[in-house]
């Protein structure tokens, strides 16, 4: 019994670390040294990937649609701006304050998702983040408006790092928040309220009759995610120097499900994974084709989703197996 | 007045009205500590809108219920769970992508107060560890605790269905159909389960299998059209002339193939 009761205890150590987790992370961490001149999309990468994972929070642990995130990436964005444009230039002070703000604002949101199907929610989360938008763009003499926030400085990280142009610094600074995020990420979907999550999303009916507060949770993990997003829309501003309306458009929204989509919701790295995939793809087909890279993007989608993500990582699978059954990847 | 202290649920004078439909009418039940009561009666006699009266899904249009002497008539469905009343459902209601492992410990961390835990390891403390041992045990899940619970056969489906109830420790437990649908094959496990449950646990019994309610029942209520047509034990119930008359000249005790999904 007691071999038995180990037994149990280990196969519930979702939270563990891999080897090949550790080796990950090290190559991240390596790489503004390394690839030095590709800082730059590395940074961006990170941030996207930050994003995405605030959005595998709610939509791959607790099954909640959401076309409306980039409110949030927004709200921290130009949070985190206007905090060191009015305030003061420091970078993880502003990103607190960006968090902040973005938590705020998900908590009021946080209301608007608890009722409703999938629809009735994909409907508001969107028309939360065209609200945000026209705020933003109305509010002008605090925001710029459509011509956007100009003159953000950034002040140095710590107090010893500045920002340089290359992006390096920019780089490893939105690495190491990813990081920091990504394992407070990963103890919280491997925890009993992660569970619960899981449970709300695999079967809401049971998990009240269980007696899980659905509502409470939701709104937790919501206001989570958004303060996650936040994070991510405060690196951008910080490292670009700039927030613009561009931030809290449509597309922003849009672009992290597909990032979701394309790297497989649920397991975490699933916004890591897209984020490498979508960026790098936006980066070489735009250099070769500027006006139609939309179009390999697209191409790309409809084959990941009719192949299924499962075979089209096992090359040798694709052929001589007709035979065997039309296994999908998990979207 | 024995009696009375002695009841754990009490549903006094339920009403249910959908618009002009009268699914529950004036319907009183009484569940005492430990019993092994069973509701039965044909399809449409109300016993789904009964369970789902006692458990909140529902309110009652009038009526009262009565749980260890609080009213928790107006309590939402979590909170009367922790209270201590627990359903199982008549179709599998089951966490697919959760193996039965992970299922037990996020129900025992829940009940247990650890639900809004997020820095803990789901199996990081041992006593919820060792409760769902004994518990993958009882329902002989431990061989498959390890596997995604969709891909699991459906007699271990539904162990898993009475085990996520008996994880909230509850002291009333409403059986909706336990044996439902379930194949020959796995069907006496099950039974062997059912009659094993800790026998300090209150149980409302609703099944349409007489073999099941007859071998299992110390107590019966025959609900007819939404009302309480008898109640008394299984002899009483089995030689009642008005059930002979509802179940259509079936034998009541023998009738174990017929009244299965009647």
């Amino acid at each position: 019994m007691s071999a038995s009761k180990l037994h149990a205890a280990g196969v519930l150590q979702g939270g563990r670390w891999r080897w090949w987790e550790v080796v990950l992370w090290a190559a991240a961490l390596a790489s503004p040294w390394a690839l030095s001149s590709h800082s730059l999309i590395i940074n961006e990468i990170a941030i996207l990937a930050l994003f995405a994972l605030s959005l595998d929070l709610i939509l791959g642990y607790t099954g909640i649609v959401s076309l409306g995130h980039a409110a949030f990436f927004g709200m921290g964005a130009y949070a985190a701006a206007l905090f060191s444009k009015l305030v003061m230039p420091d970078p993880l002070v502003g990103l607190m304050v960006g968090i902040a703000c973005a938590t705020v604002l998900g908590a009021i949101c946080s209301v608007t998702i608890l009722r409703g199907t999938d629809l009735t929610r994909l409907m508001v989360t969107l028309g939360v983040g065209l609200i945000l938008m026209e705020l933003a763009n109305k509010l002008d003499w605090l925001t710029g408006g459509a011509d956007g926030l100009q003159g953000v400085v950034m002040g140095p990280l710590l107090g010893r790092y500045e920002f340089d142009l290359q992006g390096q610094t920019a780089a490893w600074y939105s690495l190491t928040i990813l990081l920091v995020l990504f394992i407070l990420a990963k103890r919280f979907v491997n925890s009993p309220f992660g569970a619960t999550l899981k449970a709300i999303r695999d079967n809401r009916l049971r998990a009240m009759a269980i007696g899980i507060p659905v509502s409470q949770r939701l709104s937790v993990v919501y206001t989570v995610a958004a303060g996650a997003a936040g994070a991510a829309g405060a690196l951008l501003s910080q490292t670009t120097g700039f927030a613009s309306l561009d931030l809290f458009e449509f597309h922003r929204s849009a672009d992290v499900m597909l990032v979701l989509v394309i790297g497989g919701t649920g397991w975490l790295y699933g916004g890591v994974a897209g984020a490498l995939v979508f960026k790098l793809m936006q980066d070489t087909i735009s250099a070769i084709t500027p006006q139609y890279w939309t179009f390999w993007i697209g191409l790309f989608l409809v084959v990941l989703v009719l192949v299924g993500r499962e075979r089209l990582v096992r090359p040798w699978t694709w052929f001589g197996l007709g035979k065997s059954s039309n296994k999908g990847g998990k979207v | 007045m024995s009696a009375e202290s002695n009841t754990v649920l009490s549903a006094q004078g339920l009403v249910m009205k959908f618009g002009g439909i009268t699914a529950t009418n004036n319907v009183t039940l009484n569940l005492h500590k430990g019993a092994r009561h069973a509701l039965i009666g044909p399809n449409g006699a109300g016993k789904t809108t009964l369970i789902n009266l006692l458990t909140g899904v529902l309110q009652p249009t009038e009526g009262k219920i009565i749980l260890e002497g609080q009213d928790i008539t107006q309590l939402a469905p979590h909170q009367r769970v922790r209270r201590g009343m627990v359903r199982t459902f008549q179709i599998n209601q089951l966490f697919d992508t959760l193996t039965p492992l992970e299922t037990l410990a996020m129900v025992v961390s829940q009940h247990r107060g650890l639900g809004g835990k997020w820095w803990q390891a789901l199996g990081a403390r041992a006593d919820v560890n060792a409760r769902c041992e004994q518990l993958l045990e009882q329902f002989h899940l431990t061989s498959v605790m390890g596997q995604e619970t969709r891909v699991l056969a459906y007699g271990k489906r539904r162990l898993l269905e009475i085990a996520i109830a008996l994880a909230c420790e509850p002291r009333v437990l409403l059986l909706d159909e336990p044996v439902a649908g379930v194949p020959a094959g796995e069907r006496e496990e099950l039974l062997q389960t059912v009659a094993a449950l800790p026998a300090d646990v209150s149980i409302l019994l609703i099944e349409h299998d007489m073999d099941l309610v007859f071998s299992f029942a110390k107590r019966m209520t025959v609900l007819v059209n939404g009302t309480v047509l008898t109640e008394g034990d299984p002899d009483q119930i089995a030689n009642d002339p008005q059930v002979k008359a509802v179940y259509l000249g079936h034998e009541v005790p023998q009738a174990s193939t017929g009244a299965q999904h009647g």
